[in-house]
C-alpha cells in the first residue's frame, strides 16, 4: 500500500484572490510581514501499486487526467510506502 | 424542427428552466438526457445546462467532464454537432477541452448574482447570427466560479480568431472595470471553439426568455440556432449516419429569421429591482 500525498497549486501566473483574502486577513491579524500567499490543494491517496515506479506512474496519471488541470494549474507529490 | 437535447447530471439544477424556454417559449422537440446515455444521433443541438454537477467537487465540472455522455458529446460536436454550454455546462467543456481555458474563482471571491450587460463581440457564428456585432444584450448571471482564464498565447489567438462573442460590458457597451462581474480576462463572458460549433457562456440565456422574468434577450442566443437551420446554407455538416439533419423544413421555423420575431430590447429601467439584485 503506497500513500501520495499530492500538492496542487495555481500556475504563477494565474490571479489566486484567495490567496489575496488570506494574505489580508494575516495582515489584519498583525503579521505584517506576509508578503504573499498562494493557496492550493491537499489530496491524500492510498493506493496498491506492484512498486513505487508502478504507483508513481499512476499517481502521474491520476494528476494529469483528473486533479490538476494543466491549463491553470501545477502539481507535485511525494510517495510513501 | 430543430431537436434538442438537454443533458442532466446529478447536481445539474437548470435542466427544466432550459427545457422550458426550448419546449414552451420556442415550441421547438426537446428531451432530457440522462449523463449515463451514450447515443445523441437523434439531436440537432445539445444544451449542457447550468447548476453545481457532482457538487462542483475537485473543480467545477472537473467530475462530470468524465460521464459517459461526454465522450459522446466529444464525438457529437468532432461531427459538427451545435453544442452549447451555460454557466456550469461552460466550465465542463473547458474541463472537456472542447472549449478552450479555463474557469475560476470569482476575483472578489463572492458569488455573483445579478443582471449584467453583455456586448456582442462576433455575430457570425451559430448561436449570435440573429444579433449584430456591437449589440449590448442583457442577461442573468449566477455563479461563483466564473472568471474566464486563458494563457497569453490561447488568448491571442481566440481573440484574434473571433471567438469571442460577449464580453461583459456597461450598459452603453463600453468595457469598464465595474461592468466585469469576475475579472474575466478581457471582460470574456462567452467563447466558441475555432469550427464555431461549439459555445460556452457564463451568462443564463434560459433564465431571459420571457418578459416575464425580467428581459428576452437569451432568446437572440436561442432563436440564431433556429435560424442557423433555418438556411441551408448554414446547416453544420453531420457525418452521423442519422443522414440530413432535421430543420431544413422551413415551415416548422418562427416567421423570418431577423430580429422581428423577437421581442423589442427590454430598456434597463424596465428590469426593476431584477437590474441591482445580488
Amino acid at each position: 500500500m503506497w500513500l501520495a500525498k499530492i500538492y496542487i497549486t495555481l500556475k504563477p501566473v494565474v490571479n489566486d484572490p484567495q490567496g489575496l483574502a488570506i494574505r489580508g486577513g494575516l495582515h489584519t491579524l498583525g503579521f505584517q510581514g506576509v508578503q504573499s500567499v498562494r493557496a492550493g490543494k491537499y489530496i491524500e491517496i492510498r493506493l496498491e501499486a506492484e512498486d513505487r515506479r508502478a504507483a508513481g506512474t499512476a499517481v502521474q496519471q491520476m494528476c494529469t487526467k483528473l486533479l490538476a488541470n494543466p491549463v491553470i494549474e501545477d502539481f507535485r507529490f511525494e510517495l510513501e510506502s | 424542427m430543430i431537436r434538442f437535447g438537454v443533458i442532466v447530471f446529478p447536481g445539474t439544477n437548470c435542466d427544466a428552466d432550459t427545457f422550458h424556454a426550448i419546449d414552451a417559449v420556442m415550441k421547438q422537440p426537446v428531451e432530457y438526457i440522462w449523463h449515463q446515455e451514450a447515443s445523441l444521433d437523434r439531436f440537432d443541438c445539445l444544451i449542457l445546462p447550468g447548476g453545481f454537477s457532482y457538487g462542483d467537487h475537485l473543480r467545477a465540472g472537473a467530475i462530470a467532464r468524465f460521464s459517459p455522455v461526454m465522450q459522446a458529446v466529444e464525438r457529437f460536436a468532432e461531427a459538427g454537432g451545435l453544442v452549447l454550454g451555460i454557466c456550469n455546462g461552460f466550465q465542463i467543456l473547458t474541463e472537456a477541452g472542447l472549449l478552450p481555458g479555463a474557469l475560476l474563482r470569482n476575483d472578489a471571491l463572492q458569488f455573483r448574482c445579478k443582471w449584467v450587460d453583455l456586448r456582442v463581440e462576433n455575430a457570425a457564428t451559430p448561436f449570435t447570427s440573429l444579433c449584430h456585432s456591437g449589440q449590448v444584450l442583457r442577461m442573468p448571471i449566477a455563479h461563483g466560479d466564473g472568471r474566464y482564464f486563458a494563457d497569453p498565447d490561447t488568448l491571442r489567438r481566440i481573440e484574434e480568431n473571433g471567438q469571442v462573442l460577449l464580453r461583459y460590458c456597461a450598459p452603453d457597451g463600453r468595457l469598464t472595470e465595474e461592468s466585469n462581474p469576475n475579472g474575466s480576462l478581457n471582460a470574456i463572458a462567452g467563447i466558441c471553439n475555432d469550427r464555431r460549433n461549439v459555445f460556452g457562456l457564463m451568462p443564463h440565456p434560459e433564465r431571459c426568455v420571457e418578459p416575464a422574468l425580467g428581459g428576452a434577450d437569451g432568446l437572440y442566443v436561442l432563436k440564431s440556432i433556429l435560424d442557423n437551420f433555418a438556411d441551408p446554407a448554414k446547416v453544420p455538416v453531420r457525418h452521423h449516419a442519422g443522414g440530413a439533419p432535421a430543420g431544413r423544413d422551413e415551415s416548422s421555423l418562427p416567421e423570418g429569421g431577423d430580429g422581428a420575431i423577437l421581442p423589442p430590447r427590454s430598456s434597463n429601467g424596465a428590469l426593476g429591482s431584477g437590474g441591482s439584485g445580488r
